[in-house]
């Protein structure tokens, strides 16, 4: 079963159904529906024979392990390999693709442009977000690092609402930007490295590199992740992106998309640049902090309900930060896990604004009022998200905040006492929406919307109930997942160089 | 007196110039004898037949490595390569040069020398056939760029670039539209171009007397093993520069390619937007490295500031245009800084990766022009930024198809455009310039913002009132079109052939 390709295939399975969607003549949009869903249902299912055929504790960091030549003579190949930090973000994609196809099932009937276009775009942008995980080759990797902005620019741009045009060339130029800085440090990685691209013989060539070199080369690849995940002050382009995008590609933006660059930080910044990471680590841990505070203050202020998801996930990947920078085999696990707990609350969150928002024709927190009294599924829905999203126990994103914060506290103890504010605001931020939306006396001006008056279709139900299954579920017993990050992150931050503090507190967390 | 000489000449690595100058001359002689009605098809068939057949004769010699004719032509493998490279590209270009159905009677004039605004001026833009000359004049510049990549003394090289200027200046006049435009495109063109020839000669002559030759071979030893003052060296070397600085288009002498691209009619601005770029850059190539490459630390820090200076004008100039003709002018200006940065890397793989990146350029550049020539209305094109608002939604495979162009020339990975720019920049890192490569990077975040806007401009924008009909291509249009798209996205997903290709014809003789 091992022998089976399934990266390449898991790659390219979507390019392939996007081209076939977009075949499809926009009078039959329904068709194109079905099609794009059925399509990546079947990239679910193939996904999770892949997590089943996962060896868990393998000496074997990479597995799936596959190569094809490309660029001989720059040594580019096409190589694919995934570590259990890989996995589970795969996993995350494959989840949250069918979620959101079926979430934005009617969001661009609406719309003048064709729907085929949409939901081939949505594939398009699967298809690169599967290949960035799943590259093994630093060249690979850039190529879809770059190529991903052009589906989402496109669904911004074209399908968005408010300033789209704004947004999607800001979000385009932001990260065209990280990405050039990302191009000279991969150009220049690849000379002092040997003019290889393979990340294994780069990990190896990382060590011998000259200190001033590497830090510049970490200082290319990290703006170009800090500009993607977005950490402070690199983050203003999100906000933008997140309230102009459909409601359903914002669930991708902020829950897949951005994760490409706290992956990066882990998978390349650490191990290429064991000494720069230490470097610079004081610095990144800062930036988080502040990253976590500031955003979480902009985002008890906002009006506008998808930008102020957009703000949350700014102050939450602050968590994340935080966790990648103490170097503490807890903060790692807890930060990846974050990422994958994320997706999924923050990307329902995201959902059910966008039902709130397609019903009420508007994303004002002030259009609201007493919304519970006509929708209460869906309110209790929302409510039970944002919930998780504060990371209230029981939830899954509670457990990785309390790895974070416990790994950040045994090397870290100032950052991770800053870092608990947070949750404090966040508490606000959450409770306040969620009280101004949707208790109290109701919005006259709510009652006269006829959308308002329909509660969650079967349809809808089946959007919101995996991600709440799941988010319960690893709420409550998250050691499958934290079994298979644990190893590859022990592996990554034995490349960084760095141990844990002896006395390690409740060790049995970790799901070791 | 003994018996003279005559030097041996390999007539095999002369054949393809030679095929073309003959295929111009007859040219000439058929716009006599073949009536008007005729003439069009018979002139571009012959001038087809004439590239392929030098084509031809080029791939069936192309393991020859010689020095000829009395040491004026290297026959190498950058010879080979480029010499391929301008072949291939000028076929294209004749395609667009040839195209007769979008506008009534081709994009040139009938009659060059009229009067503008005339009553037989406005006869002529009314849809007579367009005159042929520009077939024979289009097989001349081609032999000459040929000559003009091959020229192995300064001599034959300065022969070579008049050979293949002096067609040019004369087909920038003959734009069918806005002839006024055209005609003082070809006078500044040509002004400034007899100047930087004018230079360029001076520059041989002060060689000459440092070297006592004109041989690039000569050149190279002197420089060697200096004799004379080595102001008369750097005095050379910098007014030859001059010559070809401008021919490529570099700042501070690339004020003429704006005005010239614009006026121009748009296939004879594909034409030296792709083929002329191939042979400046060649000649530059050979030039320094093989005559000054003693002198390489001398000139790399004054041509590296050329670079520098060419990204920052082109980039920063290409966000204040509004006419799309122009902002593929700085555009190409800005691509002459990238060339650059490879071409300074003075290593094999700099002349890989420079050879690379012209023939990347070239299919993409052809592509552009292509479709701006079939963006128009009633008066011509329309090359006004805001007429192309919402084309997108009017015609979306051409909207498409220009899209991809643009993240071409952005640089966006699976385009041949990323992987040129990855090629050079790597090549200039591997040789020493990483100072080059960050203003590299630095100008190509700014350049990437006038491409996105043109994207904004096609999709996202409502169309208007204003915008016009794309016309239908004819078939040499979308054959051009076509070829263009389809090598600027395969150098992008499959490069590795050409890499290889120019990897192996990175040797020059001496």
């Amino acid at each position: 079963m091992k022998d089976f390709p399934f990266l390449s295939v898991l790659t390219l399975l979507p390019l392939v159904g996007a081209i076939a969607v977009a075949c499809i003549p926009r009078a039959k949009a329904e068709l194109a529906k079905l099609v794009a869903l059925i399509w990546s249902l079947v990239v679910l299912v193939l996904s999770i024979v892949m997590w089943v055929t996962y060896t868990v504790n393998s000496t074997d960091r990479f597995q799936f392990h596959e190569s094809y030549s490309w660029i001989p003579s720059w040594n580019a190949n096409f190589t694919f390999a995934a570590d259990g930090i890989a996995l589970v973000m795969l996993m995350l994609i494959a989840v949250l693709f069918p979620v959101v196809i079926l979430a934005s099932w009617h969001d661009v009937d609406q719309s003048r442009r064709s729907a085929p276009t949409y939901f081939a775009l949505l594939l398009a942008f699967e298809f690169t977000m599967i290949g960035v995980f799943a590259a093994a080759d630093v060249f690979l990797f850039y190529v879809f690092f770059e190529i991903m902005l052009i589906p989402m620019y496109f669904i911004i741009g074209s399908f968005g609402s408010g300033q789209k045009q704004y947004a999607a060339v800001k979000f385009f130029l932001y990260s065209l930007v990280g990405g050039l800085f990302m191009l000279a440090a991969v150009i220049g990685l690849w000379v002092v490295g040997g003019h290889t691209f393979d990340f294994a013989a780069l990990v190896e060539a990382g060590k011998s590199i000259d200190q001033n070199t590497a830090r510049w080369l970490f200082l290319g690849f990290f703006i170009a992740f800090a500009i993607k995940a977005p950490f402070f002050p690199f983050h203003t382009w999100l906000p933008d992106s997140g309230g102009a995008a459909p409601a359903g590609a914002a669930a991708l933006l902020v829950g897949v998309m951005d994760k490409v660059g706290t992956f990066g930080i882990i998978r390349y910044c650490l191990p290429l640049f064991p000494e720069a990471s230490r470097w610079f680590a004081p610095a990144a841990l800062v930036l988080a902090v502040i990253g976590i505070i500031y955003a979480a203050l902009l985002a008890v202020g906002q009006n506008d309900l998808k930008r102020l998801v957009s703000y949350t996930s700014i102050a939450h990947f602050g968590f994340i930060g935080i966790g990648i920078f103490a170097f503490t085999t807890q903060g790692g696990t807890g930060s990846v896990l974050y990422m994958v707990n994320h997706g999924l609350a923050t990307g329902l969150l995201f959902i059910v604004v966008g039902m709130f928002v397609a019903r009420r024709g508007s994303a004002l927190v002030s259009d609201f009022g007493g919304a519970g009294k006509l929708v209460p599924v869906l309110a209790g829905v929302f409510f039970f998200a944002g919930l998780a999203s504060l990371a209230l126990p029981g939830t899954a994103p509670f457990v990785s905040e309390f790895l974070v914060l416990l790994g950040t506290f045994s090397t870290h103890q100032p950052y991770a006492v800053i870092a608990t504010a947070g949750i404090i605001l966040a508490a606000a931020y959450v409770l306040w929406m969620i009280q101004r939306t949707t208790q109290g006396t109701l919005n006259p001006a709510l009652d006269e919307v006829p959308a308002m008056k329909q509660d969650l279709s079967l349809r809808e139900k089946f959007v919101v109930a995996p991600l709440i299954l799941l988010l319960l579920v690893l709420g409550f017993y998250p050691k499958p997942v934290t079994d298979v990050i644990n190893p590859a992150v022990q592996a990554t931050l034995q490349d960084v160089g760095t141990q844990d503090p002896a006395p390690t507190v409740a060790d049995g967390k970790a799901g070791r | 007196m003994g018996d003279l000489q005559l030097p041996p000449i390999d007539y095999g690595a002369l054949a393809p110039m030679l095929i073309l100058f003959g295929v111009a001359c007859v040219g000439v002689l058929l716009e006599v004898i073949i009536p008007r009605r005729h003439r069009n098809v018979v002139q571009l068939s012959l001038a087809l037949l004439g590239v392929v057949a030098a084509l031809t004769v080029l791939v069936i010699n192309r393991n020859t490595r010689v020095v000829t004719i009395g040491g004026a032509i290297a026959f190498d493998g950058p010879t080979v390569f480029l010499q391929g490279a301008i072949l291939v590209l000028g076929a294209v270009s004749l395609f667009l040069i040839g195209e007769r159905q979008v506008e009534a009677g081709g994009a040139f004039v009938a009659q060059a020398a009229v009067v503008v605004g005339s009553d037989s001026d406005n006869r002529q833009t009314a849809g007579r056939p367009g005159l042929t000359e520009v077939y024979p004049l289009t097989t001349f510049a081609l032999g000459g760029m040929l000559m003009f990549v091959a020229a192995n003394d300064l001599l034959t090289m300065f022969v070579a670039l008049e050979v293949f200027s002096l067609p040019l200046y004369l087909m920038c006049a003959l734009a069918r539209r806005r002839r006024l435009l055209s005609q003082e495109a070809a006078l500044k063109y040509f002004l400034l171009g007899s100047y930087a020839s004018a230079f360029f000669l001076f520059g041989v002559a002060l060689l000459y007397g440092f070297s006592g030759g004109v041989q690039l071979s000569v050149v190279h030893d002197a420089v060697a093993n200096p004799q004379k003052s080595q102001l008369l060296l750097y005095g050379g070397l910098g007014l030859v520069a001059i010559g070809l600085l401008f021919k490529s288009a570099l700042a501070p002498f690339h004020v003429w390619t704006p005005d010239v691209y614009q006026g121009a009619p748009t296939p004879i601005t594909a034409f030296m937007a792709a083929c002329t770029k191939v042979a400046a850059f060649g000649a530059l190539l050979r030039v320094l490295y093989v005559a000054f490459e003693g002198v390489r630390w001398d000139f790399q820090p004054v041509l590296g500031t050329v670079a520098v200076l060419t990204m920052f004008i082109g980039a920063i100039l290409a966000v204040t245009q509004t006419d799309m003709k122009r902002l593929l002018a700085y555009s190409s200006i800005a691509n002459a800084g990238y060339l650059m940065v490879g071409v300074l890397a003075l290593n094999p793989d700099g002349l890989s990766s420079t050879m690379f990146y012209l023939v990347a350029y070239g299919f993409s550049v052809l592509a552009a022009f292509a479709i701006v020539s079939l963006v128009r209305d009633s008066d011509g094109e329309a090359t006004h930024l805001s007429r192309w608002a919402g084309i997108g939604k009017k015609s979306p495979l051409l909207a498409g198809l220009f899209t991809l162009i643009l993240l071409a020339f952005a640089g966006i990975p699976l385009t041949s455009g990323f992987t040129a720019k990855f090629a050079v920049f790597g090549a200039a890192i591997d040789g020493g310039q990483t100072w080059l490569v960050i203003f590299g990077v630095i100008t190509s975040m700014l350049i990437a913002f006038p491409y996105l806007r043109v994207v904004v401009l096609m999709w996202l924008s409502e169309p208007g009132e204003s915008t016009p009909a794309v016309s239908i291509p004819g078939f040499l249009t979308s054959a051009a079109l076509g070829l263009g798209v389809i090598v600027t996205v395969a150098l992008g997903v499959v490069p590795a052939p050409l890499i290889d290709l120019t990897r192996e014809a990175s040797q020059f003789v001496r």
